[in-house]
């Protein structure tokens, strides 16, 4: 099974602004995605992440910058010269062709022999696992089924990137996650550049090698999910991935809770950084009084919203066997973990 | 209607749910069919069945020989298909470009084309053809040009060319609607995955968005195809006599009811009809695709390039003064006093609007009688069908949906010579006046051909479709069973949600019935409008039926008061002026119907009634 040609490329937005008419879409984006990497880009909807990969597959023109393969500018290559395939959110398979056909698609657009196409089709229906179903429309598939004909008919040319749309949006959860392993799988196994938008964080995180976070245009960090979750670089990232804490660099718990603020506008701590107990403990932590506004058994854990010094906190904390936790509307002091807390905003 | 759970003689329900029909329900289901049997369905059979048996009731096929032994009749077989194929591939010419450039490109002009798409529904063809004579025949205006300026004339008016001009301008809007549908609703996704894939250009249209629009062309040709073929006023009014649908009406009114010449024409044109039906049907059938999904975006239009501009606003200019030819005729030969041999009237005047109003108000009344009674008939079988078919259960519910839909497959010819044979010697009850002779027969008449438009209708209002309120509409009547791809694809949910405001007042205490009355009325209100609307413009402008089943002038609508001024040189000024009045009156109901429709559409979009 190969995929590509050659080696993996690389692929760089260099200064990469787009406008539709009075809306900027994309803000000077700089992104380099190394040979062979996952990459995942991630947002909310809206936040230009779609067009970015629009622009890639050439269905955008950017007003300034470009779209670089392994150094290359493809900003004026039309899209069906570009080798670049891309999976759609809605897997647009034709209705009016079999799957197969479907398939064959690209290869024939390619001029290739007929006995070439027919053998490089068996090819990526076995790759897919749908062998089978080389004769059925896309219609009678369901929705896993459509979206691997779809998967198979992108590989089939052997693109140089393979670019995925929200590729698991439109299956249900149980699917999603069936699918977001055997997508990673497959990609290690032919080790082609990827890139993959989604909204969904813990998809991101669970699949890509790195990730770019954007936002409004803007892409706010790139990194691996670790860093990401670690060293969130600004307030929207350490929102968006995760959820967290924040306290406002004005505040008196600010000040208890950093030694040294620097410039920081916020100082931020996860949920399960906080303890909950019923006087204060461990004195690495900063404790306080807190009311439980509400509580929520996920599990795993219980979290609970706090009520303290006039804020508002989330505290996850892990369920053990026979522990009922803190009812809600009980006081309880909450401690919070000097070393998990980290300054945002510089 | 509403006896709510167990009535009389029906199987006690388990839920709702399993046994939403009650005696009532059924009793409607049965007057109405009980009516699309004795008026359309018995009719066509009696038709049908004096083609193909002789006067004893054996069957036979000796009247197809004798038929097909007449060279006349041969050759006006061959005529009738040579016009309606030419037809469709002339429409097909005009059509594909000009859903094309309004689909992809953006565009100025996309107002006309909707306007070009209305325009037939106001001006049948018929009352063109004159007017297309005087400005495009031997010696007609365009001619008269053409003549003196270049030394040549075009003779694009002689005999059956003159039939697929007009039927040719008068009937693409049917196939440029039914396409450009079918293209606006190609998910832009489908076109661009080809191009990743490697497609452009050619390539992509032939293998990508031809396939993919097809079936669209195909819902719009067959029904160009159908129509032009069974049209009978156009030929007539041209004078060409050597078609079947004239055939038929000649062989009937001159050598009389009992000619079986004649019902072997209508055989021939209701067999085509509805293999024309069936057939663009059996092609759709799997092919019928909506790509277009939720959240899915049309392929975004682009811009013209300047050379490409200029191509296509000359095309939309020339279609457009081409289309609008006839309307401009009509009107300048309903203030002219002479005009023949000259490029336009030498002498204006009003007199034949004096004569009209002075002649012909009984037409003109008649016409608002027949047609407003057809229309009203129309929507309260249409709304009845309609809620019978997608709210309740009774049994057979869908046969009543596919015996109103036959009639679309019937040819007016068809109808008015069933009418006469089957209806001869009935006589309406208690009075013991002739059927045929009475007013009622119009009405019969246009209620079941109309149907259908007026079913579509409230089909769409109940299940919401007619927010989308705009001249689309209308179009319903075109796309025939096919409502636009889009709508379709989400009716499953707004039946839901309709449903649910249907149950939310039964909730609160209303009857069935009440909340019919109440909430289901009023939401269809805007739909049944466009119904009664569509019904009646049509039925005014009919010609087909109301030519065969006009016994007495007093009787006659004002379509064939057209008809029959536009036989003679000196009727043509007060029968162009009563065309010009069936225009205005059509055009202006068409206009207030579609105000008031966009009226509720915004209110209800406010309201935000629409998921």
């Amino acid at each position: 099974m190969t995929t590509g040609t050659g080696a993996p490329v690389r692929v760089e937005a260099r200064g990469v602004t787009l406008a539709f008419g009075a809306s900027t879409v994309l803000r000077d984006i700089h992104v380099r995605i190394e040979p062979g990497e996952f990459f995942a880009l991630l947002g909310p909807s809206g936040c230009g992440k779609s067009t970015l990969l629009r622009l890639i597959a050439g269905f955008n023109r950017a007003q300034r910058g470009g779209i670089f393969l392994d150094g290359v500018d493809i900003s004026a290559v039309p899209p069906w010269e570009r080798n670049v395939g891309m999976v759609f959110q809605s897997y647009a398979l034709w209705p009016h062709m079999s799957v197969a056909e479907n398939v064959a698609f690209g290869l024939e657009e390619r001029r290739l022999p007929r006995q070439r196409v027919r053998t490089r089709v068996a090819e990526v229906l076995e790759l897919v696992g749908l062998a089978e179903f080389g004769g059925r429309r896309p219609g009678q598939l369901s929705g896993g089924q459509q979206q691997r004909v779809a998967l198979a008919r992108t590989l089939a040319i052997e693109p140089r990137v393979l670019l995925l749309d929200e590729p698991l949006s439109n299956l249900d959860a149980r699917l999603r996650h069936h699918m977001r392993r055997e997508l990673l799988a497959m990609q290690r196994k032919l080790g082609i550049t990827t890139i993959f938008v989604t909204h969904d964080q813990e998809e991101a995180m669970t699949t890509a090698d790195r990730i770019a976070v954007m936002d409004q245009g803007v892409v706010q960090q790139v990194g691996s999910a670790l860093e990401l979750y670690d060293a969130p670089a600004s307030r929207f990232v350490a929102e968006f991935v995760g959820t967290i804490n924040l306290v406002p660099a004005g505040d008196p718990l600010f000040a208890a809770l950093v030694a040294e603020p620097g410039g920081a506008t916020h100082a931020a701590f996860r949920p399960h950084s906080v303890l909950l107990a019923q006087r204060p403990g461990d004195p690495t932590h900063h404790w306080m009084p807190a009311r439980i506004a509400e509580r929520e058994f996920l599990g795993e854990f219980i979290r609970y919203r706090l009520e303290a010094a006039g804020r508002e906190f989330i505290a996850d904390l892990p369920h053990a066997l026979g522990s009922a936790g803190f009812a809600q509307g009980a006081g309880a002091s909450l401690g919070i973990d000097r070393t998990q807390v980290r300054l945002l905003g510089a | 209607m509403s006896a709510p759970l167990a009535a009389p003689g029906a199987v006690a329900p388990l839920n709702a749910e399993a046994g939403r029909w009650s005696a009532g329900q059924a009793a409607v289901a049965l007057a109405i069919a009980a009516f699309l049997l004795a008026f359309l369905i018995w009719p066509v059979l009696t038709v049908i069945r004096v083609a193909v048996t002789e006067p004893d009731g054996s069957l036979t096929l000796s009247h197809f020989g004798s038929f097909f032994q007449l060279s006349l009749m041969r050759e006006s077989f061959a005529n009738s298909l040579y016009v309606a194929g030419m037809t469709v591939v002339l429409a097909t010419l005009i059509a594909v470009p000009l859903a094309y450039i309004t689909v992809r490109f953006r565009f100025r002009g996309a107002i006309l084309i909707q306007t070009l798409g209305v325009l037939p529904l106001i001006m049948p063809a018929f009352m063109g053809a004159a007017a297309m004579q005087l400005l495009f025949g031997r010696s007609g205006s365009v001619n008269q040009l053409l003549g003196q300026w270049f030394g040549f004339t075009l003779p694009i008016m002689e005999g059956l060319k003159g039939v697929i001009f007009v039927e040719t301008l008068h009937y693409f809007p049917f196939i440029l609607l039914n396409l450009s549908a079918a293209l606006a609703n190609i998910d832009s996704a489908m076109e661009e995955s080809a191009q990743n894939l490697g497609a452009s250009g050619w390539r992509l249209f032939r293998r990508i968005v031809f396939p993919l629009a097809l079936p669209g062309y195909v819902a719009g040709a067959s029904l160009v195809f159908i129509k032009v073929f069974d049209d009978l006023g156009t030929p007539l009014v041209l004078n060409v006599t050597n078609m079947l649908a004239p055939q038929a009406y000649l062989r009937v009114t001159s050598i009389g009811i009992e000619d079986p010449i004649g019902y072997v024409i209508c055989f021939i044109l209701v067999g085509f009809s509805i293999a024309a039906m069936a057939g663009s049907a059996a092609f759709l059938r799997g092919r019928d695709f909506a790509t277009l999904q939720r959240g899915a975006a049309a392929a975004p239009r682009r811009d013209l390039r300047p050379w490409q501009a200029v191509l296509a606003y000359g095309w939309i200019v020339g279609v457009l003064l081409l289309v609008l030819s006839p309307h401009l005729g009509i009107l300048m030969l309903s203030l002219s006093k002479v005009w023949s041999f000259t490029l336009v009237p030498e002498i204006w005047t009003l007199d034949n609007y004096s004569v009209v109003f002075r002649d012909s108000t009984r037409m003109i009344t008649n016409t608002f009688l027949y047609c407003g009674l057809a229309a009203l008939l129309d929507v309260v079988i249409g709304t009845a069908i309609a809620y019978l078919v997608l709210r309740t259960r009774v049994p057979g519910r869908q046969w009543l949906d596919h015996m109103a839909t036959v009639a679309l497959a019937m040819p007016g010819v068809v109808l008015g010579i069933g009418y006469l044979r089957t209806f001869r010697d009935t006589e309406i009850p208690f009075t013991g006046e002739a059927l045929l002779g009475s007013w009622l027969i119009f009405v019969l008449a246009y209620t079941v051909r109309r149907l259908p438009y007026a079913l579509r209708s409230c089909n769409a209002a109940l299940q919401q479709v007619h927010l989308l309120g705009s001249w689309l509409i209308f179009v319903l009547a075109y796309t025939v069973r096919r409502l636009p791809y889009a709508l379709r694809s989400c009716n499953a949910a707004l039946q839901q949600v309709h449903l649910s405001l249907e149950e939310a007042a039964q909730n609160l205490g209303a009857s069935r019935a009440r909340a019919i009355w109440r909430v289901v009325v009023p939401l269809m209100a805007g739909g049944i409008l466009a119904g009664f609307v569509t019904s009646f413009i049509t039925a005014a402008v009919e010609i087909s039926e109301t030519i065969l089943l006009t016994s007495r002038e007093s009787l006659a609508p004002m379509s064939y008061g057209i008809y029959l001024y536009m036989q003679s040189i000196a009727g043509r000024g007060p029968g162009a002026a009563l065309g010009v009045v069936a225009i205005v009156m059509v055009a202006l109901g068409t206009y207030l119907s579609h105000r008031f429709v966009a009226a509720r559409h915004a209110q209800q979009f406010m309201k935000g009634q629409r998921p």
